[in-house]
This record gives C-alpha cells, sequence and structure tokens, in this order.
C-alpha cells in the first residue's frame, strides 16, 4: 500500500511537473512575442525615455538579442532558480511582489473553504432524506444562493453588515473582523453548489443496503448519517472544493477589490492593467502549480476516505456519484 | 412462549397493497420461513417488524406484539432499543449490507455500543469472540479487514455477527444465503440451525423452499401479499395443499426433474405451431463437435503482483445439440473458461476451435464472423441490453450483424419472439417494461439471431424467481430441440446442471477435477470435491 501511494505522488508529481513545464513555456511565448519591445518595456514601458545605451545594456543583460531557443533555455533556467523577473510596475522582483500578496489571499480562501465546506455539510446532512417541504426549502435556497453573483452577495453583504448594522469593516485585511465579509461572500455561492451536490451524494447513499443494515442495529439517524453515510458522499464534495479552493488561491480578484483587501487577484487585475507581464504570468505560474498540488491532495484523500482504492490500479479514480 | 404474534398486516406503497393481511406467530426457541418469489411481500414484512417499512408506506395490524410489546405504538426512540438489541436482522448479501468503508469488527462493536455497556476494550475482545463464535477463522485479522477483503461465506458469518452481537430473543434473515456457493450456504444455514437451538427465535426469509427446509420448523407460503399455506415444514414439503406451493415445489429443478418440464407448460406458445414458417430454423444434425477446447489456460495478475491461475489444463468438447454444463463455486474458473471459448479473452496456452476454426491468429473480420457461431446469455438480464432500446432495435441490431437484410429484420424478429414464447405485442417495450423472465427470454431470442452453433449460457437462470427460472429452462430445452443448437451451461447451481445438462464438469481452483454425463457424476461422484458439493446441496426434505 505504501508502494502504491508512492506511485501515486511520484506520478502526480512528474505530471505536475509536465504541467508546470507546459506553463513556463506558454509564458514565454507570450513574452516573446508581445508587440513591442521588451527592452523598452523593462525599462519602465511607453513613457520612459531611455538613451540607447540603457537599451543596449538592457537587451545584453537580459539577453534579448540571443536567438529564440537560447532565450527559452534561460528564460526557463530563471524560473527553476526562482527568478520570475522583475515587475516592470513596481520594480521589484515578481516573486517578492507575489510573496506580499499571497499572505492575505490564502488567509481569505482558507477561510472561504472552511465556511463553505462546513455550512454545506450541515445543511446537506439536516435536509438529505426529509420530508419533501424541507429538501425544497434547501434546494430552493442553495439554488437562489448558488446563482447569485458573489460581488452582489458582497454589496448586499456590506450594506447590512457594514454600512446598516456596523458589525464589520467594510476593507482592509487586517485581523479576523475584516476577513468576515469577503468570506462569506466567497463562501456562500459555493455552499450553495457543495450542498446540492453532497446531498444527492447523500441521497444516493440513504438508500443503499448497508444503511438499512446499520438502521437495524438500533443507531439513531444522525448516527447513520454521520457515520456511514457522510463519508461515502465525501468523494464529489472534495472533488468540487479541489477545484474551487484552486480557483480561489489564483485570486478572488472581484471580492478583493470590492473589499478593497490586499492579495493575489487586485495584484493580478493592477498588473494586467499595467499590462506588466511578468506579474501576470508569475501569477499563471502559481495557479498551475497550485492546482497540481490541490490535484494531488484530492487524490490522496480519495485513498483515505475509501481505502479500497488502495488496493485498485492506479489510474483508477473514485466514480463521482450524484455529481451532476 | 409465543416472541411474536403478527395477526392481519396490512402494509400498503402509495395506495397499493403489497402485505394484504397476514397472520403468523413465532414462538421461543422456534424457525419460521416466509417462503415466496419477488414481489410477494415477504421482506417487506421483515422490514415491517423492525419499523424500517420504508418511505410512503403505511402499515396496519390488529396485532402486532413482540415479547409483550405493541409494536404498532412505539415511537422512534423506542424502536432503538429494539432493533439489534431485541431483534437481530441479517440482510441479504453481505457485500451491500455491510458499509464498504468501515471495518467489520467497527461494524460488530458498533451493535455493542448502542447496546450494552462494555467498554472499549470489551467490545474489541468481544467482537473477536462473536467473529470465532460464527466459525469466522483468525478473528483478531479478520475484525480489522475490510467488507471486500473477505470471502462472500465470512462477510456472510460479519453480518450474523452483527445480528446477533446484542443476544437478541428474535434473528430476521432476509435472504441469509442467496448470494451463497452451496458449501458455503449450507454452513451458513448450520450456523443459523446452531442459533436455534440457543432458546432464540428466527423469523426466515427466502425465496429458497429447499434452504428452509433444513431450518425452518413451520413454513409461510407468501403469494401476492397473502399468506397461501402455513403449517409443519415436513407437512408442507411432503403433502402441498395449495395449488401454489405445488408449483414451487414442481418448478426445482433436481435430480428427478429430468426430462420432464418443470414449468408446467406444454411447449412455448412460438413452438407449438412455428407461425411464422417462412424460414424453419436451421435444424443441426446431432453428432458433430462444434466446439472443441483443448488444454486451455490462462492466469491473472492480482493485487499483490503474483499470477494466479484462473483456468489450468481445461479440454473438453461440445457436440451439437448437446448441454454441457460447468459447475463449480464463485472463482472456481467458470467465467474464465466461458469468456476464453467465446473469444473474448486470449488464453495463455491451449486453443479454442469454433466449428474447427481456432480463435488464435484471427483478423478482426474473421474473428466477428466465427462470433455469430458462438452466442452468449448472461446472467443479468437489466445489464445485458441499452436501456434505451427497444426490443425491435435489439433484435434488428443482432439481425444487421447477422446480415439479415433490412426488410426482413421485422419479420425474423417477430419469429425469433415467437421462438421464445414472446410476441409481436413486446417489439416495441423496452427492458424495463420486461419482466427479468421475459428480458432473458429477449437475450435467448438475440443470442438466436445469428442462427448460431452454440449458446454459452452464464448463469442464465440464477437472477430469476423458481418459477420463472423453471420456464427459461424449458424454453432452453425446447429451442434445443427445435434448432439443435448446443449450450455451455455455467452454473453454481447443481439442480439447475442436472435438470438441463447431458454432461458436466466440476471445476475447482480453475482445474476440472470430474467431467461425465450428469448421472454419472451426480450418482457416483468419485473427486472429494463433487462429494462435498453434492452432500451441500439441499435436500427437499424437513429437518
Amino acid at each position: 500500500m505504501r508502494n502504491k501511494i508512492l506511485r501515486l505522488v511520484g506520478g502526480r508529481l512528474i505530471a505536475g511537473v509536465g504541467v508546470l513545464w507546459g506553463a513556463a513555456t506558454l509564458t514565454f511565448l507570450v513574452l516573446y512575442f508581445t508587440p513591442g519591445d521588451q527592452a523598452q518595456a523593462i525599462v519602465g514601458g511607453e513613457n520612459a525615455a531611455p538613451t540607447p545605451e540603457v537599451i543596449a545594456q538592457v537587451t545584453a543583460e537580459y539577453g534579448l538579442d540571443q536567438p529564440w531557443y537560447a532565450q527559452y533555455l534561460s528564460h526557463l533556467g530563471r524560473i527553476l532558480h526562482g527568478d520570475l523577473g522583475t515587475s516592470y510596475r513596481l520594480h521589484t522582483p515578481v516573486t517578492q511582489a507575489i510573496g506580499e500578496q499571497a499572505g492575505a489571499t490564502l488567509e481569505l480562501a482558507l477561510a472561504a473553504a472552511v465556511v463553505g465546506l462546513t455550512l454545506s455539510t450541515v445543511v446537506a446532512l439536516a435536509t438529505a432524506k426529509r420530508r419533501r417541504w424541507i429538501r425544497g426549502i434547501a434546494s430552493g435556497s442553495e439554488l437562489v444562493i448558488a446563482s447569485t453573483p458573489s460581488f452582489w452577495l458582497g454589496i448586499l453583504l456590506l450594506t447590512v453588515f457594514s454600512f446598516g448594522l456596523r458589525l464589520f469593516p467594510a476593507t482592509g485585511s487586517h485581523g479576523l473582523q475584516s476577513l468576515v465579509l469577503p468570506a462569506l461572500a466567497l463562501a456562500l455561492p459555493i455552499a450553495g453548489v457543495l450542498g446540492h451536490v453532497l446531498r444527492e451524494a447523500l441521497e444516493e447513499v440513504l438508500d443503499e443496503p448497508f444503511i438499512v443494515s446499520a438502521r437495524t442495529r438500533g443507531l439513531a439517524d444522525l448516527t447513520v448519517r454521520l457515520r456511514h453515510a457522510l463519508r461515502h458522499a465525501l468523494v464529489p464534495l472534495i472533488t468540487m472544493t479541489g477545484y474551487w479552493v484552486g480557483a480561489l488561491l489564483g485570486g478572488a480578484v472581484i471580492t478583493e477589490t470590492l473589499f478593497t483587501r490586499q492579495g493575489i487577484g487586485r495584484l493580478l487585475l493592477s498588473a494586467v492593467n499595467a499590462k506588466d507581464l511578468p506579474v501576470v504570468l508569475g501569477v499563471v505560474l502559481l495557479s498551475a502549480g497550485i492546482y497540481v498540488l490541490l490535484n494531488l491532495v484530492v487524490d490522496l484523500l480519495y485513498l483515505v476516505i475509501d481505502p479500497r482504492l488502495r488496493d485498485a490500479p492506479a489510474t483508477a479514480r473514485p466514480a463521482v456519484g450524484g455529481a451532476s | 412462549m409465543t416472541v411474536l404474534r403478527v395477526e392481519n398486516l396490512r402494509v400498503e406503497f402509495g395506495g397499493s397493497p403489497v402485505v394484504d393481511g397476514i397472520s403468523f406467530e413465532v414462538q421461543r426457541g422456534e424457525c419460521l420461513a416466509l417462503v415466496g418469489e419477488s414481489g410477494s411481500g415477504k421482506s417487506v414484512t421483515a422490514r415491517t417488524l423492525v419499523g424500517l417499512t420504508g418511505e410512503g408506506s403505511r402499515v396496519g395490524a390488529d396485532e402486532l406484539t413482540f415479547a409483550g410489546q405493541d409494536l404498532t405504538r412505539l415511537r422512534e426512540r423506542d424502536w432503538r432499543g429494539i432493533r439489534g438489541g431485541r431483534i437481530g436482522f441479517v440482510l441479504q448479501d453481505a457485500l451491500v449490507s455491510l458499509d464498504p468503508l468501515r471495518k467489520v469488527g467497527k461494524e460488530i462493536a458498533e451493535v455493542l455500543a448502542a447496546h450494552t455497556r462494555l467498554s472499549g476494550t470489551e467490545r474489541r475482545d468481544r467482537v473477536v469472540e462473536l467473529l470465532a463464535a460464527v466459525g469466522v477463522p483468525e478473528p483478531e485479522l479478520r475484525a480489522r479487514q475490510l467488507p471486500h477483503e473477505l470471502s462472500g461465506g465470512l462477510r456472510q458469518r460479519a453480518l450474523i455477527a452483527t445480528a446477533i452481537a446484542a443476544e437478541p430473543e428474535l434473528i430476521i434473515a432476509d435472504e441469509p444465503t442467496t448470494a451463497l456457493d452451496v458449501t458455503i450456504q449450507a454452513q451458513v444455514i448450520g450456523l443459523l440451525a446452531g442459533l436455534k437451538n440457543q432458546d432464540r427465535s428466527l423469523l426466515i426469509i427466502s425465496h429458497d423452499l429447499a434452504v428452509v427446509a433444513r431450518l425452518a420448523d413451520r413454513v409461510a407460503v407468501m403469494k401476492d401479499g397473502r399468506i397461501v399455506e402455513h403449517g409443519p415444514t415436513h407437512r408442507v414439503l411432503a403433502r402441498p395443499e395449495h395449488e401454489y406451493t405445488r408449483q414451487l415445489l414442481a418448478a426445482i429443478p433436481a435430480e428427478h426433474t429430468k426430462g420432464t418440464r418443470l414449468s408446467g407448460s406444454t411447449g412455448s406458445a412460438g413452438l407449438a405451431g412455428s407461425a411464422g414458417g417462412s424460414t424453419p430454423p436451421v435444424r443441426r444434425a446431432a453428432g458433430d463437435v462444434v466446439v472443441r477446447a483443448e488444454g486451455i489456460g490462462k492466469s491473472f495478475r492480482g493485487p499483490d503482483g503474483k499470477d494466479r491461475a484462473a483456468v489450468q489444463e481445461v479440454s473438453f468438447s461440445l457436440r451439437a445439440a448437446e448441454t454441457v454444463g460447468i459447475v463449480g463455486e464463485s472463482g472456481s474458473g467458470k467465467t474464465t473458461t466461458a469468456r476464453i471459448t467465446l473469444g473474448l479473452t486470449e488464453p495463455d496456452s491451449g486453443s479454442v476451435e469454433v466449428h474447427g476454426q481456432g480463435w488464435a491468429g484471427l483478423g478482426s473480420a474473421a474473428r466477428r464472423a466465427l462470433r455469430r457461431d458462438i452466442q452468449v446469455v448472461y446472467q443479468d438480464t437489466l445489464a445485458a441490453f441499452d436501456p434505451r432500446y427497444t426490443v425491435a432495435k435489439v433484435l434488428g441490431e443482432a439481425l444487421e450483424v447477422s446480415g439479415v437484410p433490412r426488410k426482413r429484420r421485422r419479420e425474423r424478429a417477430v419469429e425469433l419472439l415467437e421462438l421464445v414464447g414472446l410476441g409481436v405485442q413486446h417489439l416495441e417495450r423496452r427492458p424495463l417494461q420486461l419482466s427479468g423472465g421475459q428480458r432473458q427470454r429477449v437475450a435467448i431470442a438475440r443470442a438466436l439471431a445469428p442462427e448460431p452453433a452454440v449458446i454459452v449460457c452464464d448463469e442464465p437462470v440464477s437472477a430469476l424467481d423458481v418459477s420463472v427460472q423453471a420456464q427459461v429452462l424449458d424454453l432452453l430445452e425446447d429451442v434445443q430441440r427445435e434448432t439443435g443448437v448446443a449450450y455451455l451451461f455455467i452454473s453454481h447451481d447443481l439442480g439447475v446442471i442436472y435438470h438441463a445438462c447431458d454432461r458436466v464438469l466440476v471445476m475447482k481452483d480453475g482445474r476440472v477435477v470430474e467431467e461425465g454425463t450428469v448421472e454419472k457424476v451426480f450418482r457416483t461422484p468419485e473427486h472429494p470435491y463433487t462429494q462435498e458439493l453434492i452432500a451441500a446441496i439441499p435436500k427437499l426434505t424437513a429437518a
């Protein structure tokens, strides 16, 4: 079994290297084929008026006069050494720019994940296979919340809890207080989707004979749900959560902007506006890396949830039941 | 002392009665069997007795008492003390009745946690004791394993251990032996009989009269939600009073039914006077060898990375109009042999020839052409069809592959349906609109479409009720008489094999341990394994 896990981790890491290589190549192509002079962009964009000597110096320093394959190799080499280039706009290394913002985004993404997972799990457990009207209310509200754009939800939350009740600050990224509203704005729509998926999966499981069997042992309904049904229904839930958290860590642009929070999302937004390509490409590489990592975590969680998969062939993934 | 008393029990689902006023009682230390076919209401009755009838049901009864307690007045909280604590329940097929993600020991400990005051360590010890008590070898190891890591017999024992863990007065077992091989079945019946001797009461639900014959003191035969006959086991089996009981008993294939019809009908409708007439089915001469397997062997790589031989040195020949049975328990290599014969699995060694033509080295076109000569009918009639296809489309596709021109296909499809006792009215039905027996008839019709020389029947009647099984077995015989098709008939049911086959191969661990005519193999079995198998066949005589 240990071998199996090592094989899986090894396989995913090799695939991950492939993904990152692909992302790095893509970033190179973008830089290489961007219209306009790269040296000009490096020294300060269109508005700068560098002397020809400066341009020549930058061109030599960045190897811009080299043939494309040499440039490509040194591009990959720099990335390997953790050098993602320098921001055109901030004039600081891209790694530093991202590093300064990553903490706030990580905080927000994790808070939203915890809130979203808890909320959806509790609601799904409480409402699966209940009377028709209970399920109707639950799935109705989930549908409404899931189809509400998070910026609109954010504005509503701001209006009520910040401007109205003055419970939480409207802006900023310091302390738990400032985390509550943005985390909720991100978590609620996804909690609606996750809750729906989890309830469907639970309802499928609750019809299984081993559930009847557990009930014939005299277990309370809640025990049956928590101890027997939930674990089976977790597979589609963590699959979706993996993708969702990945997307969040790549930057929750709208939410961060709305709540004037620091974070990767806002960094990305201003970089795109300023045509600050190194930063944009740095965020692309970061996102790719995060997806590789999360995929690995999700795959390992499958093995924790369903021990049968440990004996199955390495390529097998659990069926995502009920995720419609 | 009466443990359970049921008076005029009625259960409705959405307004239609499923159980329609039945009455019975179970005494202390007694075993009552409720016997019936699918849809008779027997399982619903069992679940009603533990308050788990199901969604959308309405239950009514003049009396429903367990150990003097009125079950109709129980609240959900009260039920929890009864379920598992005072009434143990064993569901059919432990593979799906044990939580596949939890260790077997935990499932048993769960009952102890709910109904006893034992501490965690005491529970662990008791789990091991219980597993040992139900005859599970190496109980400490087994308690730490997951259901799928146990064999079918061990799983069923573990499930029984969950039901008896809290020492309930009454044990209800719903089809406790259905999915098991015959020798394992005998062991589980022995285990249940042991419980009865400990002065506990048993209520056994089964479709199989022969199984309950060994166990039950009294039998109640259910049909369409009513009990049609009720009495001591030996009397019901020896002198059945109700017509339905007599039919059920007559439908069970066994030694004495050989050469007779099981379903009580005389020939299927289509055969009586083949309506189509224009193309009489090809009648093949008896005696020509149509399939010859020579020393076939096949290994598969196990999860531990070691090769395990599924089939070794298997040889047989099959002649036109002949039925050769392969009998053996799960894992004996029956299905791998069938797949190699069908050319679906490449053997590591040996060869199979159909009409003198081997599968090995054939190109895909030649392979497809040869496939028309050897068709297959499977056990699972629902999985065998695309649920969106109508019968007309299912047969049309088979006829198209067989090279029947488009404008002749409908006519030929009707002929095939009539050959299997269905008719033109079934053409537009979809699989879900047919009963299990009708689906198996369509599967046989589809297999007959290319006018094959051989049909491989892989457990063709194992999923069917005994009366439907009887009809399908009769049909297979009629079709053979009419067309001279040969059958390679795979089954774990020795009664079915004896009834349906001319010769039989007994397989164990991938090898043929004995072969010969069914009469010889069944009457004078030579190999110890065959003797064991035959001794384990449930007999229709009371315990």
